[in-house]
């Protein structure tokens, strides 16, 4: 081991460091009432981090002799994950103060899945795929949970811990099937294994992995936990929930497939293939009847998940940076729609009844306003940047020659259209009745229109994600 | 500066959308004076610039003019130009915003929002006509559901939830097979440019799929997808169920734009797209899509005797004429294509007429019942007199816009499908029907119903709003070489290079 390799690991060490030191501080002081600075401070080292990583990084790296990787499909990864959760964490401070929900351990624990998902995005060998992903979904397990006086949200944690433990174990298991036939743990290794014929162990391995990886992205059909979850959960977990790790477990196994089996796409692409039909067909028409938003958000979000797979699955470098985009797209719509949905109350208490946005329009145009931007983009219709991230993925199923899933794709977006109109139509056109408040922290209006304004203003050229997502995805695709 | 015309005819009315909801404040009487006069103003200026470029169109080139290009993200281009045959799309649409804003005066609910959906939607259908970059097209037309979803599902009628739902989910399941369609276009052609894809060929080597030989290739399976979309869009029978709902429950300026407008889309489309590029496709489905033009015609207009809703009669009205359009264009003749074109335009002037002719009464007794009107000429001479106009104009008098439409259209079919045109003769008559029994139940008669008594006849603003809208169908009603003089080259560029591209057993083709 040497400095090289420590520096290259800087930022997941210093994450890592600055989690236990502040944990230690904060349990021998004043602990809650260190929270919201510990919340600002973590977002703040959350932004510096993804600002270094995108800044300085630069070539290809693999160290700790090839457990980690850093190349710039890990970056683009971090720099997305590491935004999105500074984000949420400064929008969710205001809610949970007012709620006391804001315990000092939340935003560590938050730091910690975050170690955990930079570690899923670099590893370059099975058992660091593991820890990577163990760390993350420990510190989901609890978050979860947070809110101990509440049932609804204790059960949200159990079964996410159940149903998580689970898909664990079906990775793991993989994981051993692939070890034992390939011999070896690192992706290098299988690569070169899976090269001169692949023997039926490890193909079973390859789609136990799949499968417990697809419990991590919640794609169809096993999404059984994130409608629980996504509900029971408080508010600003689930937005936390919706945003950074998903991007994680996505970047993971595009990782998988291509560093590990790239060699023989023809083997998970029908797989992955399956399950972008799966969740997008489930979450577009699952939604339709849900009455609850953060509900209809979680079959949202499959129904997304199922999209970003449609890129992974046609196993073309464009497709990879197709997913990377749809992900960096996804991700800022649910930071602007949960900084909309947290600011939903009844005299003080959270509600998430879709009814009770009827007429919202006449009440606070602007924030409907931007609100219909944002929906209107998820729906993937344009001018929004949510229909460029279809496109892109769209394309590059017809590029690769699976036509035939890009026309299910359309035909599930139409469907998911309905239930994102349907909101429109409680806030523009619904019966007349009192609409629910909106009390919004300045952070959580300021997120919700800057995402609408992002929303409308990246017809530009996208903020010039393309080029970074491009350059991940040849990093990746060999 | 002169290429940049069109983008400034273009996003003009969107600048003074964001103009009105950036800095206009408040809801009293003066804010909404204010809006509607900022509109009116704006949709003027934007048609007074059209105008400028009308006249320094070069009608005897039959290339693309004006052109702008820029790069843009996904390697997409930002272009756009205008050619004979959307040159008159553009004028349609900039010559009838100020008069749809000027009808909705009497508005007096959500203005400002009501002008900012106007507004935007004439950005979105004026960058529909003008878009040379195959998504940048599909970003206009499909944006263009945002704002018409808007206008149905906030200031429409009773059942307007269910309107704007159908409207917005019909239109966009056809639009999106056209996308995937796009997506092909572009791997096979390289390029989005829709200049260089006029110029490329594609595919049409029969291949089968799933056991069935797709005869025309690549060509029919892109007409088809197209087809989804336009053919929604247009509408044709049997896609043509969520119009009737739309035009009854948008409010009356919704319904002028859908109608004389939006509806366009679908005819530019088959003429910007299907035809020009999938030669061989258009000729392998033209049989069928003649047939369904021709039931199409028939069959909406026997729908429309049987209404009850003066809004619906002339939305069934609308889908029988489209007919004649679908069957000009896929006639594939010079008198067709022309008669189709003049058509169109001709239905946006006549049945937005109607429209607000609906729009009138119903302002003043706030139904669309037919049975609860009879003898307003007793108390209406003037509204008799222009409904009457616009009835005859819509039957297709000589002398009336609808006339050339109807007549170089059918004369376009003859050449090619006499039965066809045997059929779609046939609905003449039945517009005459339908239209006359229309005009007899609600104006003639003695005014008995109690209502009906204290009824006042048109205003001032009123009058103003019909009189460009009755010199433009006289006027091309007489002297119809104004539009077939500029939509003449160009037509016969296209019907030229159609019959060039169809293979020597083209003929054959079809029979299959």
């Amino acid at each position: 081991m040497t400095s090289a390799d420590f520096q290259t690991l800087l930022p997941e060490i210093l994450l890592a460091g600055y989690a236990m030191a502040a944990l230690m501080v904060a349990v021998y002081t004043t602990k809650d009432k260190l929270a919201p600075m510990l919340v600002w401070a973590t977002a703040g080292l959350f932004v510096a981090l993804a600002l270094y990583i995108g800044g300085t990084g630069e070539g290809e790296r693999t160290v700790f002799n090839g457990l980690f990787t850093d190349d710039p499909f890990a970056r683009f990864a971090k720099v997305t994950i590491l935004l999105s959760a500074a984000a949420v964490l400064v929008m969710s401070q205001d809610y949970m103060t007012r709620r006391d929900l804001l315990r000092f351990e939340y935003p560590l624990l938050v730091t910690l899945s975050v170690v955990g998902m930079m570690v899923m995005v670099s590893s370059a060998d099975l058992i660091t795929l593991y820890m990577g992903l163990e760390l993350q979904s420990l510190a989901l397990y609890v978050i979860a949970s947070i809110r101990r006086d509440s049932a609804k949200s204790s059960e949200a944690g159990l079964k996410y811990f159940v149903l998580g433990a689970l898909s664990s174990g079906l990775l793991l298991y993989g994981a051993s099937l692939v070890y034992g036939y390939a011999g070896t743990t690192q992706f290098a290794g299988i690569l070169s294994t899976v090269q001169d014929g692949v023997p039926l162990g490890l193909l079973f391995g390859l789609v136990f992995m799949l499968a417990g990886l697809a419990f991590k992205v919640s794609a169809a059909p096993f999404h059984m936990w994130t409608p629980d979850v996504y509900e029971g959960s408080p508010t600003p977990v689930t937005a936390f929930f919706a945003t950074a790790p998903k991007v994680a477990a996505m970047a993971l196994i595009a990782r998988l497939v291509q560093d590990a089996f790239g060699g023989i796409p023809g083997q998970w692409g029908q797989v992955l293939a399956a399950l972008a039909v799966a969740s997008m067909f489930l979450g577009a028409v699952a939604a339709i009847g849900q009455r609850d938003i953060k509900r209809l958000m979680a079959y949202s979000s499959i129904a997304h998940m199922g999209y970003a797979l449609i890129g992974l699955c046609v196993g073309t470098a464009y497709g990879v940076q197709a997913t990377m985009i749809y992900m960096a797209i996804y991700v800022t719509m649910n930071v602007g729609t949960f900084a909309f949905i947290l600011s939903m109350e009844r005299d003080g208490r959270p509600v998430s009844d879709i009814a009770g946005l009827n007429q919202f329009a006449k009440k606070e145009p602007l924030k409907a306003l931007a609100m219909l931007v944002l929906l209107f983009s998820l729906a993937g219709v344009p001018p929004m940047v949510g229909f460029f991230g279809k496109f892109y993925v769209l394309k590059a199923a017809v590029d690769a020659g699976w036509v035939w899933l890009a026309v299910a794709g359309a035909v599930a977006s139409v469907i998911g259209a309905f239930y994102y109109l349907r909101l429109v139509y409680f806030m523009y056109f619904g019966a007349e009745q009192e609409p629910v408040d909106s009390r919004m922290a300045p952070v959580q209006w300021g997120m919700l229109v800057a995402v609408a304004a992002i929303m409308l203003l990246g017809i530009v050229n996208l903020f010039g994600i393309e080029a970074p997502a491009a350059l991940a995805a040849e990093a990746l695709v060999r | 500066m002169e290429n940049q015309l069109l983008s400034i005819i273009t996003f003009l009315p969107l600048v003074a959308a964001l103009i009105l909801a950036l800095f206009m404040r408040g809801d009293d009487a003066a804010a909404r004076q204010g809006a509607k006069w900022l509109a009116l103003f704006t949709t003027s200026a934007t048609f007074v610039i059209s105008l400028f470029i009308l006249f320094r169109f070069d009608p005897s080139n039959t290339g693309f003019q004006f052109v702008e290009e820029r790069q843009w993200i996904l390697g997409l281009t930002y272009k756009m130009g205008v050619d004979g045959i959307s040159i008159l799309f553009v004028m349609l649409t900039t010559f009838l915003m100020p008069i749809t804003i000027y009808s909705c005066w009497g508005v007096e609910t959500r203005v400002k929002e009501y002008m900012i959906a106007f507004l935007v939607l004439e950005t979105l259908m004026l960058g529909v006509f003008c878009a040379l970059d195959l998504v940048l097209f599909y970003l206009f037309f499909e944006a263009g559901l945002i704002p018409m979803f808007l206008i149905i599902g906030i200031w429409g009628g009773k059942d307007r939830i269910y309107a704007a739902f159908k409207f917005f989910l019909y239109t966009f399941l056809g639009s999106v097979l056209m996308l995937v369609a796009m997506i092909a276009m572009y791997l096979d052609a390289g390029t989005t440019d829709i200049v260089k894809l006029l110029a490329h060929d594609f595919g049409h080597e029969t291949f089968s799929v799933l056991g069935f030989q797709v005869v025309g290739g690549l060509q029919t399976m892109l007409f088809l997808a197209f087809f989804a979309s336009f053919a929604v869009k247009m509408p044709m029978w049997p896609v043509h169920t969520w119009l009737p709902d739309a035009h009854v429950q948008a409010p009356t300026a919704g319904s002028v734009v859908l109608a004389a407008i939006l509806l366009k889309m679908g005819g530019y489309g088959f003429l910007r797209f299907s035809l020009p590029m999938f030669p061989v496709g258009s000729d392998v489905m033209a049989p069928l899509v003649l047939w369904m033009s021709a039931i199409a015609i028939v069959y909406t207009s026997l729908v429309a005797l049987a209404q009850t809703d003066m809004k619906k009669l002339i939305a069934y009205s609308s889908v029988a004429h489209m007919g004649y359009v679908t069957m000009g264009i896929f006639a594939a003749n010079q008198q067709g294509v022309d008669g189709a074109i003049f058509q169109m335009l001709s239905h946006g002037f006549i049945s937005g007429a109607l429209f607000l002719c609906v729009g009138v009464i119903y302002d003043r007794m706030h139904t669309r019942e037919i049975d609860a009107y009879g003898g307003l000429v007793n108390r209406m001479p003037a509204y008799a007199l222009v409904f009457m106009f616009f009835t005859m104009a819509n039957v297709g008098l000589p002398g009336t816009s609808g006339f050339v439409g109807e007549f170089l259209t059918l004369m376009g079919i003859f050449q090619v499908n006499t039965w066809v045109a045997a059929v779609a003769t046939s609905g003449v008559i039945l517009s005459a029907a339908y239209a006359l029994w229309l005009y007899r139940r609600v104006v003639f008669g003695d005014l008995i119903k109690e209502a009906l008594k204290s009824i006042t006849d048109m205003d001032r603003r009123e009058k103003a709003i019909f009189a460009p809208l009755i010199a433009m169908t006289l006027i091309l009603g007489v002297y119809p070489s104004l539009v077939t003089d500029i939509i003449g080259p160009s037509v016969a560029a296209l019907v030229t290079d159609y019959h060039a591209a169809l293979p020597a057993d083209g003929a054959e083709l079809a029979m299959h």
